[in-house]
């Protein structure tokens, strides 16, 4: 839906669901942290950020019906061989089973994700949360207008 | 689950339901009521005593008005738009508990739709939410004006939920807990998160005003400038819907930052109240009066919250947009951050020096 959709607002509504279904199969997997994150990270800041950007372009105009046969073939194949490889890696994976036994009904919950990431991975959590710091600064750099000009 | 406590939780569910809907729709006579009172006026007095009857005359005026939907508007995205938004505000009660628990066959049920561990992460996603029914709605009217009103409404909205965030870590750094029953829990007595989170108070409330479009906040529905705002284009229970929603949005977003700050079901002296209660009943039929007590003085707390955005609304003047966004971004981010330092280093510092002095 997400890409059959001829409108692009269409698109971003349905990958809200998406984000949504996503969220829902973390929570099965006993994982309420993060499908709760993932539904104010993505769903309530990034697709909004989307929508925004979207809403101002004027959609009237370009709505390119008919894309040429080359990239539709070229699509095509690109998606087919996609589908082969995850297909061949689906079928060659061990899916791992859970056993009753030594399940942990607290592995996804908040405070052992909490001890997990700032005990056993805080130095690769800190260079993380920098390495996002320098995007933010560097956006932030990229998105200046020149002095003396006017925002908005 | 088993039938008693999921028979009491479905009565508490539905109790907690129909009254948010029955707040939001007399907050509308109260918002008139205050705006009566404000101005030197008698506000309305003619449906019933004391025009009591005014928001059915309303809904019913609601209801019978031309259900107008534009020509060129995305018909579903039209109607989408105040279906999401009455649905977001509705979702975020789900996890505020109203009440300590109640007993019943020697049961104890907490008065609290679902307790979620993540519960107030919940509410903020909930809230993030809650600008979808907007932006579906102003931008499937097809109208300019509504389109300036639903992008208003989403980009006042992530600005004030960053330093809204803010100002929850530094509760939830207090409180160790991200679930709203341990939070209210601990505040226990008089001992109100208030007195520790005075600034955090100041910028929850702020954000909350915005978040809710509240004047001195209400830019996406700004008159002078842009008609109606996002709801510019809807008429009948459409437009109903997106006012009946804010409401909701005020009443919940109240009664969150009452059981956040002001301590839930908590009020100074319940012990005492609680005891002589079980003395005078027994100890089940006491504890169970004395936990309605509690969700009345919750109740009593919230729809002071709601009643305190009625003030402000017809206290203050609307803010200018870009004075509004200097707010959000260059003054309440920076002091949430700077009480998220302090309250961490109270907590590491202060804390344990405090607790050894009264050893």
């Amino acid at each position: 839906m997400v890409v059959f959709s001829r409108s692009p607002i269409h698109s971003v509504l349905y990958a809200i669901m998406t984000f949504f279904c996503l969220s829902g199969h973390y929570f099965l997997l006993n994982a309420q942290f993060l499908a709760v994150v993932n539904i104010i990270v993505y769903a309530g800041a990034i697709m909004v950020l989307f929508l925004f950007v979207i809403m101002f372009l004027n959609m009237k105009e370009d709505q390119k019906d008919l894309m040429p046969n080359l990239t539709k073939i070229a699509a095509a194949i690109v998606a087919g061989t996609l589908f082969v490889i995850l297909f061949g890696a689906y079928r060659k994976s061990q899916v791992g089973m859970y056993d009753p036994r030594s399940y942990n009904s607290q592995t996804g919950m908040v405070e052992s994700l909490g001890q997990i990431l700032f005990r056993d991975y805080l130095l690769p959590f800190e260079l993380a949360s920098i390495l996002f710091l320098i995007a933010m600064v560097g956006a932030v750099m990229l998105g200046k207008r020149e002095l003396g000009e006017r925002h908005f | 689950m088993e039938l008693v406590p999921f028979i009491i939780k479905s009565i508490i569910i539905l109790v907690i339901f129909g009254l948010t809907l029955l707040i939001a729709m007399y907050s509308t006579y109260g918002e008139r009521k205050v705006a009566g009172f404000i101005q030197d006026r008698l506000g309305p007095d003619r449906a019933g005593p004391w025009g009591l009857l005014q928001p059915l005359a309303d809904a019913g005026k609601m209801f019978f008005k031309e259900d107008f939907i534009p020509a060129q508007a995305n018909k579903w995205l039209f109607i989408a738009g105040p279906c999401v938004a009455m649905l977001t505000a509705l979702m975020a009660s789900a996890v505020i508990p109203f009440g300590d628990t109640i007993i019943y066959d020697g049961v104890e049920v907490a008065v609290q739709a679902v307790e979620a561990n993540v519960g107030i992460l919940y509410i903020f996603g909930i809230v993030s939410l809650g600008v979808y029914g907007l932006m579906i709605g102003g931008w499937a009217s097809n109208n300019k004006f509504s389109l300036l009103g639903a992008i208003r409404a989403a980009s006042q909205n992530i600005s004030y939920e960053v330093a809204m965030g803010m100002s929850i870590v530094a509760i939830i750094m207090i409180s160790e807990s991200l679930s709203i029953g341990d939070i209210v829990a601990q505040q226990h007595g008089g001992n109100w998160n208030i007195w520790y989170q005075p600034l955090g108070f100041i910028i929850f409330l702020t954000c909350a005003f915005a978040e809710c479009n509240r004047t001195p906040f209400d830019l996406p529905e700004c008159e002078t400038e842009l008609v109606g705002g996002y709801h510019t284009e809807y008429s009948s229970m459409k437009l109903g819907f997106y006012l009946f929603a804010e409401y909701i949005n005020m009443f919940v977003s109240s009664a969150v930052i009452s059981a956040l700050y002001f301590g839930g079901y908590n009020y100074p002296g319940m012990d005492w109240v609680a005891g002589a209660l079980t003395d005078a009943f027994g100890t089940v039929a006491g504890h169970n009066v004395a936990t309605l007590i509690g969700t009345a003085v919750f109740f009593g707390k919230s729809l002071f919250g709601v009643f305190f955005y009625m003030w402000v609304r017809w206290t203050l003047p609307r803010f200018r947009y870009d004075q509004l966004m200097n707010l959000g971004w260059k003054a309440l981010i920076p002091l949430a951050m700077f009480n998220i330092v302090v309250t961490g280093l109270a907590v590491i510092f202060i804390e344990p020096a405090l607790t050894a002095m009264l050893k």
